[in-house]
């Protein structure tokens, strides 16, 4: 890679050696993928919940905190493991919640914003057409790109903390015009409606590509989707496809016209998507018991609007004592829940209301342990991918019918 | 894990890797790949009922995969597992993401792809697997022990 003047002074330790080993790390990925030279970017997002980290991770962040080294850029935190104020209710094993303090002391002392939040898009940060970004969460990059029009890889846990350091990354991928052109056209005459539909959606056409270097152009002029449905789009998209954009012809903004979100080249492939393609993936997903052990909004995290959706639905009914309701929030949106009142209604309903968290990233595999739960219901398409890799049995319904499994305690086999 | 002594019964070239030089025994996927999706950490099998390598052990293996997958958790968990002593010896896909290389840089453990022909197409479970990532080039012994 062509390094400036400013880089040769990194790798010539001017800026100490731990921002010398975050560029060379950088340079290693960088010359991987091909990369030139490096872009500078406005803000980095650090995955770095503990379950993916553990011990390792924990004294990793804690070794590096100690030297002293600060982000040069705002770096923000995605969702954490515990939400440690509420983890003894959940019957969550208190190791997570202490290492997840352990974690966020150590990010705090070298100067992140630790705001635990995978919608930080939502909330925080919401970028800008065409400036770069190090963003890690698949949720929030294919967000900044495709929403947003901006530009950012995923960064995953070290590769946004390395940005943090050095404030920049290597230019290839996304960074590049060429790689943002749409390749495979996506006709939708499906009217999805809901996190389900929408995440179903993603879920087959993420399935269909499931290549981080192909973009989807989705066509479906009589769709208006919410903010909240292309949040649960692209969630889908790069959870079952590892994509890290797309376009929607009239809606996002690299998309005004086909010609233009393809650069005037043909797709390479076609996919159609019907209401009976959504039905039966949504289907896919079968219960093995009639017993709902767990209902779970979650991933991404819930906006404001979606947990006063969810508080209307329940409409003042509790939540069946053998199943256990579960949502996910980020810290900011939790609090105004709560101060709007909306909070004290999901408790009633005996919904815990979790913040700073994803259900994915609790470490689930001990929470069915410990409380024997086997039947994970959901209306997140990217949960229910995610967890049968934990030993659950998955089952995606859509958020009415979820609703209906937390009230009744069983799910329609 | 030798090296037979006899002529590599394919060679796959394609752009420098990750890593140092490694070999052992290879397990192959026609599936994709993610830590968080597909294993058992603690125990260090693949885990998701679906996959094509459900309860087969990735300690010490070569993984060979079509695509990576899913989200950005491998990137840690490759140091946290190498910890542990339960990580793979290497990762060769046809095509990855970003996290897979982000995730293999820290942890130190050799990294390929893009290589022709395709890996996961011709090599079997259980071959004999020798990475050089910095020549580009994966070497591959057939020993008939997945037929």
């Amino acid at each position: 890679m062509r390094l400036t003047n400013e880089e040769h002074d990194i790798m010539d330790g001017k800026s100490g050696s731990n921002t010398r080993d975050a560029l060379q790390y950088q340079i290693d990925v960088g010359e991987f993928f091909g990369a030139e030279q490096f872009v500078r970017v406005r803000s980095a997002h650090l995955a770095s919940d503990a379950e993916s980290l553990r011990e390792f991770g924990v004294g990793y962040l804690q070794q590096l905190a100690d030297t002293g080294i600060k982000f040069r850029i705002p770096t923000t935190t995605n969702g954490q493991a515990s939400d440690p104020a509420r983890a003894a209710e959940l019957g969550q094993n208190l190791i997570w919640a202490k290492r997840t303090e352990q974690i966020q002391a150590s990010l705090e002392t070298m100067g992140a914003y630790v705001c635990n939040t995978c919608v930080n898009y939502q909330t925080i940060d919401q970028p800008t057409l065409g400036e770069n970004l190090a963003w890690g969460d698949t949720g929030t990059v294919i967000w900044a790109n495709s929403i947003c029009g901006a530009r950012s890889n995923f960064e995953a846990g070290p590769a946004a903390l390395m940005a943090g350091i050095t404030g920049r990354v290597p230019a290839y991928g996304y960074h590049c015009n060429e790689q943002r052109l749409a390749t495979v056209l996506v006709d939708c005459t499906a009217s999805p409606s809901g996190r389900a539909d929408w995440g179903a959606l993603g879920a087959i056409v993420g399935r269909q590509l499931n290549d981080y270097w192909k973009v989807p152009c989705f066509v479906g002029s009589h769709l208006s989707p919410s903010p909240d449905d292309l949040k649960a789009l692209g969630a889908a998209l790069a959870s079952f496809g590892s994509l890290g954009m797309f376009h929607w012809v009239g809606i996002t903004p690299e998309a005004p016209t086909i010609e233009v979100a393809f650069g005037g080249k043909p797709p390479v492939a076609t996919i159609s998507v019907s209401e009976e393609t959504i039905f039966n993936l949504i289907n896919e997903y079968v219960p093995e018991s009639s017993k709902a052990d767990l209902v779970v909004f979650s991933a991404p995290q819930l906006s404001l609007f979606e947990l006063k959706e969810l508080s209307i639905m329940l409409d003042g009914s509790k939540c069946h004592s053998s199943t256990r309701l579960v949502s996910t929030t980020s810290p900011i949106v939790r609090n105004e829940a709560a101060r709007l009142g909306i909070i004290r209604d999901l408790d009633r309903a005996g919904m815990l209301t979790l913040a700073g968290t994803c259900f994915y990233v609790m470490a689930p595999h001990e929470l069915r342990a410990t409380h024997g739960y086997h039947t994970l219901v959901t209306d997140s398409a990217k949960l229910a991918n995610i967890i049968g890799g934990y030993g659950y049995n998955a089952v995606l319904r859509r958020t009415e019918d979820c609703i209906k499994a937390a009230i009744t305690g069983t799910i329609d086999r | 894990m030798t090296l037979p002594k006899r002529a590599p019964d394919i060679v796959f070239e394609g752009p420098p890797g990750l890593g140092p030089d490694t070999h052992g025994e290879a397990l192959v996927s026609q599936h994709g790949f993610s830590a968080r999706y597909d294993l058992d950490r603690e125990n260090g099998i693949f885990s998701r009922k679906e996959h094509d390598l459900f309860g087969i052990s990735y300690v010490n293996k070569i993984l060979i995969f079509p695509t990576s997958k899913g989200g950005i958790a491998t990137s840690w968990m490759l140091s946290e597992m190498k910890s542990r002593k339960m990580v793979p010896l290497g990762l060769i896909f046809a095509s990855t993401n970003p996290v897979m290389v982000q995730g293999a840089a820290l942890a130190g453990l050799p990294i390929m792809h893009r290589c022709h022909p395709h890996p996961h197409l011709s090599t079997n479970s259980g071959d004999v697997v020798m990475m050089e990532p910095s020549n580009g080039r994966v070497s591959v012994w057939h020993t008939g022990a997945s037929e």
